[in-house]
């Protein structure tokens, strides 16, 4: 191995290593694996409702979120929203969508990588899984804001509705609806997820950090 | 909603859990995803994981609870308005606060107005009306749409539009009401309708071949194998010619056994055949069950053959028909008529098969049985042991037993044959009990508490008394005696109690179904409401207060049904876009949103429509005059009475498009000009600019 890539990749240890300190060897690769399951289980789970309130929706209007799919009442939704000149709710974050769950796959094999790699390099490949839940916030909050300040001026309650950000989480008022946003079991389990792989990595370096100084002392000694 | 994912399956998605749970290699993994074709979790259905709040169900229980200032503005209350503790005990029965549902749903005939009307009980509201046979503009039915099946109900040189519905029968399930589909006879033109509960719409009119005037319609067998129809006003065969000379000879009354196909959802013709019986006015029949399944019974008036002449000086029929002391009590062995008739022992009427007289006698399939003279209403108790014949002029009720029906029918125990050589079983034989309830006995229900319910016109009056039998045991008097009357305003007709008339009934509460209200509501000028009576009824003894009055202002109902509104599935929407509710299924044809356009093919000209709140796709339409215009809309909506209207003035068109539905109508641009299309059914703040413009080129003379 390269000096390079045994920086990169950081020491290896053998088996009869590990097997006399498994607590401090397997632990995190065990944790990164609980955290890549909770992940992949998250897909299937919703990240995010909407739910909408009026007089005549006894029921409500419902939203729901997914990795890569928007569901619920989206038709009823974007019959109501061209009055106002709202674009559809599925030209918003089409590319996130469709590439939601490729994503999420490219995490999991980066995470997995990351447990392979026994130097401080493994945070940046379990950075994405990490900023994962944050960033699905963000760009959320970052479509309501685009879909409610690009409201067609031709629509006919153009005049009577200003723009406006509904909130990605918490309650909001447009018209007579009353919108209020929570986040799905789905986005809290990729939560889970990364505060897992947060704590994986430190008891990972933690295990690994005297290993890799060991080394780079070797290789100066040399 | 869209997705360009391929569903992932949970096969794929274990193994890909388990191989990353158990650490697997790196390539091991990837090929695992290559697998799963891409990952895609498809949501459950929309509604599927929302928590839905239960429409019209009652709050959370708990202990209601008045104060003393409650008390006291209620006492205020109802000395400022004169309310008894007793009307604000009826109140309290009947009050449905907003959102709450009834319990029961109501089916009633709506006489002459030849539609069926829907009500609630308790509350005796109105829901909605049932065009039948009859068009009727807000339903879409006649106007464009629903004519094919008004047009089913034509006969010969002449549109049918009206009809004097008047006994609705529920489907039953081994006796018992399963909520899918609706039957209504037309008394005026002997005709048969079958309403779909799923949308609460008429999807066929079927014509007697055979008659001219029914009454026995419709009830149905146990399993709604059959339908019945059974006779009213005899005349000849198959729209023949006849004096009233050639009465004894020529005039027939008849019964039809309709062959019901419950999977189409239709009256299958070619299955259905009918019996030929003397020309005595069938009255009212009932299908056997329990004990009597296998038999129908009928009732009748006139085996005097009276033909009338009023006009002659001879007896007036009011007086010619009854004459006898006795009429008969027809009892038919259905299983022997479906076998006469699967042997082909029938002649053709009219392309219809009809089961003669005397294969009748010879097949055993037609017994009688005498009846005080010109009775009404025959009906079957919930075991099928008594059959109950309600005396009219008579003030009896006589009950047969079915059980010694079929004993006198197996022994032979004829006490005569009538003109026509049909045996009749000897009363003594066969009659069981005679109740004396008043005056005008007309028609029976029972409850669950081993009680009878007899209305009486001219007593105006409901009448409970008791059952013998088996049933002596559920309530604590003598067997076959009067219980109690209560008054009701007025002359009562039709009785109907919850699920009263099927093998397991309610005992909750009764409609007494006045003719005539007089005073009881404001007069609308010479023309007055009926009254439909709220009866409470489950209490037993003497106890059986009225507690509503409910005017029913558009027609003249005659009989009802009420069922436990839960074993009703009414759709709410139709289950997909493009929805055909003649078919019950997607129409091939229906437009599809940004397939919109207008087709023309030498002078026919197809349009292709899309509505949606609030407009119309497309907003201009122009034919030529003279074209032959045949019209495609769809509803692209939804959501729940997101509903739309459509009509084109001028043009006699007027469409209900409910959520999903697709309708198709033709009609010819006979007349040049503008002619605005717009949507009738109040559908959003942008209603009135649901519009678009007709345009009829003028032709070029």
């Amino acid at each position: 191995m390269s000096p390079f890539l045994s920086r990169v990749f950081g020491p290896r240890v053998s088996p009869e290593f590990v097997r006399a300190d498994r607590m401090r060897y397997s632990l995190p690769p065990l944790m990164l694996s609980l955290a890549r399951i909770a992940l992949v289980v998250s897909v299937f789970l919703p990240y995010w409702h909407m739910t909408l309130e009026a007089p005549q929706y006894p029921e409500g209007l419902e939203l729901t979120a997914y990795v890569n799919q928007l569901v619920g009442d989206v038709r009823e939704i974007d019959g109501l929203n061209h009055y106002i000149g709202m674009r559809k709710l599925n030209d918003a974050a089409s590319l996130e969508r469709a590439m939601g769950v490729w994503m999420v796959i490219a995490m999991l094999f980066l995470v997995e990588g990351a447990a392979l790699v026994h130097s401080r390099w493994a945070l940046l490949l379990v950075l994405p899984a990490l900023l994962f839940p944050l960033g699905f916030l963000v760009d959320l909050q970052y479509w309501l804001y685009s879909h409610g300040h690009n409201l067609d001026p031709t629509a006919p309650l153009s005049s009577s509705v200003k723009p406006f950000v509904p909130p990605a989480l918490g309650i909001g008022n447009i018209g007579q609806f009353r919108t209020i946003a929570s986040a799905g079991t789905g986005w809290y389990l990729a939560c889970a997820s990364s505060l897992l792989t947060a704590l994986a990595l430190f008891f990972h370096r933690r295990a690994y950090k005297p290993l890799y100084d060991r080394m780079l002392a070797e290789k100066a000694s040399i | 909603m869209k997705t360009n994912q391929t569903k992932f399956s949970l096969a794929c998605a274990l193994p890909l859990a388990m191989l990353i749970a158990v650490g697997a290699p790196l390539p091991v993994i990837g090929v695992g995803i290559a697998r799963s074709a891409m990952a895609a979790p498809q949501a459950p259905p929309t509604d599927g994981g929302k928590k839905k709040k239960k429409i019209g169900a009652a709050k959370e229980e708990k202990a209601v609870e008045f104060t003393p200032e409650n008390m006291a503005q209620l006492q205020k209350l109802a000395n400022d308005r004169k309310l008894t503790p007793d009307d604000l005990m009826a109140a309290a029965k009947t009050f449905q606060p907003s959102g709450r549902h009834d319990e029961y749903i109501m089916f009633a005939s709506g006489g002459h107005s030849g539609q069926v009307f829907v009500i609630g009980v308790p509350s005796m509201r109105l829901l909605r009306s049932i065009a039948v046979f009859t068009p009727e503009p807000w339903q879409g039915y006649g106007y464009g749409v629903g004519n094919d099946v008004l047009k089913e109900g034509d006969i010969p040189n002449q549109e049918l539009r009206w009809g004097d519905t008047h006994h609705p029968a529920l489907s039953e399930t081994k006796g018992d009401y399963d909520g899918e589909f609706l039957f209504i006879g037309d008394k005026a033109n002997a005709r048969l309708a079958v309403i779909d509960l799923r949308d609460f719409e008429t999807k066929q009119i079927v014509k007697n071949p055979i008659t001219m005037s029914d009454h026995g319609a419709a009830f149905v067998t146990p399993n709604t194998d059959y339908v019945i129809e059974g006779g009213q006003y005899a005349v000849p065969f198959g729209n023949a010619y006849a004096t009233s000379d050639e009465y004894q000879k020529s005039y027939r009354g008849m019964v039809t056994y309709w062959k019901f196909d419950r999977a189409k959802g239709r009256i299958d013709m070619s299955k259905s055949f009918a019996l030929e019986l003397p020309p005595y006015w069938q009255d009212l029949f009932d299908a056997g069950k329990l004990a009597c399944d296998g038999l129908i019974f009928g009732n009748s008036f006139n085996s005097e053959l009276a033909t009338g002449g009023i006009e002659l000086n001879k007896p007036p029929f009011e007086a010619g028909t009854t004459q006898r002391d006795m009429d008969y009590l027809h009892i038919i062995d259905t299983k022997k008529a479906e076998a006469a008739f699967n042997a082909g022992k029938f002649e053709k009427v009219n392309g219809f098969p009809v089961i003669k007289i005397e294969t009748l006698i010879a097949e055993g399939i037609l017994f009688f049985a005498p009846e005080p003279k010109s009775p009404h209403g025959v009906d079957v108790t919930p075991n099928g042991q008594y059959v109950v014949i309600a005396g009219k002029l008579d003030p009896h009720v006589t009950i047969y037993s079915t059980e010694k029906i079929k004993k006198a029918i197996a022994e032979k125990k004829f006490s005569s044959k009538d003109s026509y050589g049909i045996p009749i079983l000897d009363f003594d034989a066969v009659m069981e009990a005679q109740v004396e309830l008043g005056l005008g006995p007309l028609h029976t229900q029972f409850d669950d508490k081993g009680y009878a319910y007899t209305s009486l016109f001219l007593d105006s009056a409901v009448s409970r008394w008791t059952l013998g039998g088996e049933y002596s045991s559920l309530h604590p008097e003598q067997p076959w005696k009067l219980v109690s009357k209560t008054p009701v305003q007025y002359n009562i007709g039709h009785l109907c109690s919850a699920e009263g008339d099927t093998v397991s009934p309610d005992g909750k509460y009764l409609i007494a179904m006045n003719k005539w209200a007089i005073d009881r509501f404001f007069p609308t000028g010479p023309l007055l409401a009926q009254n439909f009576q709220l009866v409470d009824i489950e209490q037993g003894g003497t106890a059986m207060p009225v507690i509503y009055d409910s005017p029913i202002g558009v027609g003249e109902p005659h009989y009802c049904q009420m069922i436990k509104a839960d074993k009703l599935h009414p759709w709410t929407i139709y289950p997909e876009i493009g929805w055909d509710p003649q078919t019950q299924a997607i129409d091939p044809k229906a437009p599809k949103p940004g397939q919109e356009k207008v087709v023309r093919d030498g002078k026919n000209v197809e349009v292709y429509m899309t509505a949606v709140r609030s407009h119309y796709f497309p907003e201009n339409v122009e034919v030529n005059e003279g074209d032959n215009v045949t019209w495609h809309i769809t509803s692209m909506e939804r959501t729940m009475d997101a509903t739309h209207g459509f009509c084109i003035g001028g043009y006699n068109i007027n469409l209900s498009l409910e959520p999903g539905e697709a309708a198709t109508f033709h009609f010819v641009a006979n007349k040049a000009g503008v002619y605005p299309y717009y949507c009738t059914e109040f559908c959003s703040a942008l209603h009135l600019e649901m519009v678009g413009y007709f345009r009829v080129k003028p032709a070029v003379h």
